[in-house]
C-alpha cells in the first residue's frame, strides 16, 4: 500500500468522529441539548485550551502516563516472564498454572477496597492494580502462543543441531510472537481501564482526579475533556502497538501488502 | 587430501570427483540385526542393512511399515531399541546426516536465504554462512527469491529451499522421508532430476523413503522394501544414468517390486 492510500484509509477512519463532533456542536448551539448534560464541543475545546494554559493538563497526563507505564512494565515483565517459564517448563507450569487461573478469574477492580486498606490512596495502589491487570493477558498470551508454536519446527531445529538458545530465540519466540502481540494489545485497554477506575476512586492527582474534581465543582466541560484524552491516549497506545506488530510481524500474511 | 582436492570438495558441482566418501567400498551406516518398539508394539525387527558411501538408496514400503522409523534412527531422531547402527568415519567440515521432511518446515518468519542458514547451524556464521546460502540456492535454482518470505513460494519452491537447507552443509548422508510426496506430478519430476542432478554432483549417500515405485526405481541404486518391520527384498538397480521413465528395464524392475509388495 502506498503513503498516500495508508493517509486515505487513516483519513477515513476519522471521518465518523468528525461528523460526531460536528453534530454535537449543532445540536448545542440549537439548544437541543443543554449545557448542563453535556457542553458544546467548542466549550470542551475552551476547556482542553484553559488548562493547558495554566499547566493542569500536562501535569495530570503525565502523572497518569507514568503510573499507567510503571504498572504495565511491572505487570507485564511479570506475565511474560512466568508466559515463558510455563510455556517451556511442564515443572513450572504443574506448579504455578492452577493458582494463576484462579486468580485470574477474581476481577481485579474487586480487589480495590482491600488495596486501598493496604496501600492508602498512594502510588502503589494504583501501581498494583494496574500491574494485575496488565499481567494476565500478557501471561495467558505469551503461553498460548509458546504452546500453539508448530512442533514440526521445533523438531526440525533439534534436527539441524539448534541448541536450547538458538531454538527458543530462532524458532519458539518468533512463533509466539503474533499471540505475545494480542495480549499486548488487550493489555493495553486494561491498562487505561484499570488506571481511570483507580484515579476516580482514590487520588490526588492524574487525570481521574482531575474528572473527579470537576464533577465536584459541576465543570462538565473539563469531565468531558478527560473523557476524551482517555479515548485518545488509549488508541495512541493502541497504534503504537499496532505499529510494533507490523514492524516485527512483517513475515505473517496477514500483515503483506499492508 | 591436496589442497586443489580441499577445494574440489567445498566446492558444490565443478568436478565428477567423489568429494565425500572418495574411497571406494568404505561404508556410511550399517544397521546390526536392529529393532524399534514403542511399548509392545514392535515397528522394525532384525533390520540388517550394509550400506556403502555415496550409494542412493531407496526405502520403500505400505504406509505403518517402519519405514520411517527406520529413517528416524538413521537421523538420530530415535534410537533403536535393540542391535545397533554404526557410521562410517566422519569427515571434516561435513554435517553428518541431514534430514529432508514430508514437510518443507521452513520458519515462515526467517527470509528463504536465512532459512538454508539454518543448515549451517553450528557449522558456519554471518557473512560466510550466508554466501554458502546463497551459492546453493543458485544451484535449485531460486537465487533470486532469497531475500523473500516463505509465504510467497509455491509448493514446489518450498521444498527445494528445504532441500538447499539440507544439503548446504554438506552432509555425508541425507535422508528424504517422502519430501516429495505432496507436491503434483511435474513438479516431482522435475525435483526428482533436481535431486538426482546433485546427488550426481556431491556424491552423499542417500536415503530416500517413499511409496512411489517408480520413483524408487528411477533415481536409486538400490531398492530395499520393508514389510511388517523386516527387509522383505533387497534389489539392486543397475541401470545406467540418465536413466529414461518408462524404459522397459526400469519397468521390469517395478514390476519385481510390485510382486513382492502385493504378491
Amino acid at each position: 500500500m502506498s503513503f498516500a492510500t495508508r493517509l486515505h484509509s487513516n483519513a477515513i477512519g476519522w471521518l465518523l468522529p468528525a461528523l460526531v463532533i460536528a453534530g454535537w456542536e449543532i445540536a448545542s448551539r440549537a439548544g437541543v441539548m443543554p449545557a448542563n448534560v453535556l457542553p458544546a464541543p467548542s466549550a470542551v475545546a475552551e476547556a482542553f485550551w484553559r488548562l493547558t494554559l495554566s499547566g493542569e493538563l500536562v501535569r495530570n497526563i503525565g502523572v497518569s502516563t507514568a503510573r499507567a507505564l510503571a504498572g504495565f512494565a511491572i505487570g507485564g515483565s511479570i506475565g511474560f516472564a512466568l508466559g515463558l517459564a510455563n510455556g517451556l517448563s511442564t515443572i513450572s507450569r504443574g506448579l504455578t498454572d492452577t493458582t494463576l487461573q484462579m486468580i485470574r478469574n477474581i476481577p481485579h477492580l474487586a480487589l480495590i477496597p482491600l488495596v486501598i486498606l493496604w496501600f492508602g490512596i498512594d502510588e502503589e495502589a494504583k501501581l498494583f492494580l494496574v500491574a494485575l491487570g496488565v499481567f494476565f493477558p500478557i501471561y495467558v498470551n505469551t503461553l498460548l502462543g509458546i504452546q500453539s508454536v508448530d512442533p514440526h519446527l521445533v523438531e526440525m531445529g533439534r534436527v539441524y543441531g539448534m541448541d536450547r538458545r538458538a531454538l527458543f530465540f530462532r524458532v519458539i519466540l518468533p512463533g509466539a510472537l503474533p499471540a505475545i502481540f494480542v495480549g499486548l494489545r488487550y493489555a493495553l485497554g486494561i491498562m487505561w481501564l484499570t488506571l481511570i477506575v483507580a484515579e476516580t476512586i482514590s487520588a490526588s492527582s492524574g487525570l481521574g482526579y482531575m474528572a473527579m474534581q470537576a464533577r465536584e465543582f459541576l465543570l462538565i466541560d473539563v469531565v468531558v475533556l478527560s473523557i476524551l484524552i482517555y479515548a485518545l491516549l488509549g488508541k495512541l497506545a493502541d497504534s503504537l502497538a499496532r505499529l510494533l506488530e507490523r514492524l516485527s510481524l512483517g513475515w505473517h500474511p496477514a500483515f503483506q501488502n499492508g | 587430501m591436496t589442497a586443489a582436492s580441499l577445494a574440489a570438495a567445498r566446492s558444490f558441482v565443478a568436478t565428477p570427483v567423489r568429494p565425500i566418501g572418495s574411497v571406494e567400498g568404505q561404508r556410511a551406516f550399517a544397521f546390526r540385526q536392529a529393532g524399534k518398539r514403542f511399548g509392545d508394539k514392535t515397528v522394525l525387527d532384525g533390520i540388517d542393512l550394509d550400506v556403502p558411501a555415496g550409494q542412493f538408496l531407496a526405502v520403500i514400503g505400505k504406509s505403518g511399515c517402519g519405514k520411517s522409523t527406520l529413517l528416524r534412527l538413521l537421523a538420530g531422531l530415535d534410537r533403536p531399541t535393540s542391535g545397533s547402527l554404526t557410521f562410517g568415519v566422519e569427515e571434516e567440515g561435513h554435517s553428518r546426516t541431514r534430514f529432508m521432511f514430508q514437510e518443507p518446515r521452513l520458519l515462515p518468519w526467517a527470509s528463504v536465504v536465512k532459512n538454508v542458514e539454518v543448515g549451517l547451524t553450528g557449522v558456519a556464521s554471518g557473512a560466510e554462512a550466508r554466501q554458502r546460502a546463497l551459492d546453493i540456492l543458485g544451484e535449485v535454482g531460486l537465487a533470486d527469491r532469497a531475500d523473500e518470505w516463505p509465504s510467497v513460494l509455491s509448493g514446489g519452491q518450498k521444498q527445494r529451499v528445504a532441500l538447499a537447507r539440507a544439503l548446504v552443509g554438506h552432509p555425508q548422508i541425507l535422508a528424504l522421508d517422502e519430501p516429495l510426496g505432496a507436491l503434483d506430478a511435474l513438479t516431482r519430476i522435475e525435483m526428482q532430476q533436481l535431486l538426482e542432478r546433485i546427488w550426481i554432483a556431491q556424491k552423499f549417500t542417500a536415503v530416500l523413503v517413499t511409496h512411489d515405485v517408480a520413483e524408487a526405481v528411477a533415481l536409486a541404486d538400490r531398492v530395499v522394501v520393508i514389510s511388517e518391520g523386516r527387509i522383505a527384498l533387497d534389489l539392486d538397480v543397475p541401470v545406467e544414468r540418465p536413466r529414461r521413465r518408462g524404459s522397459v528395464e526400469l519397468a521390469r524392475l517395478e514390476g519385481k517390486i510390485l510382486d513382492r509388495l502385493f504378491g
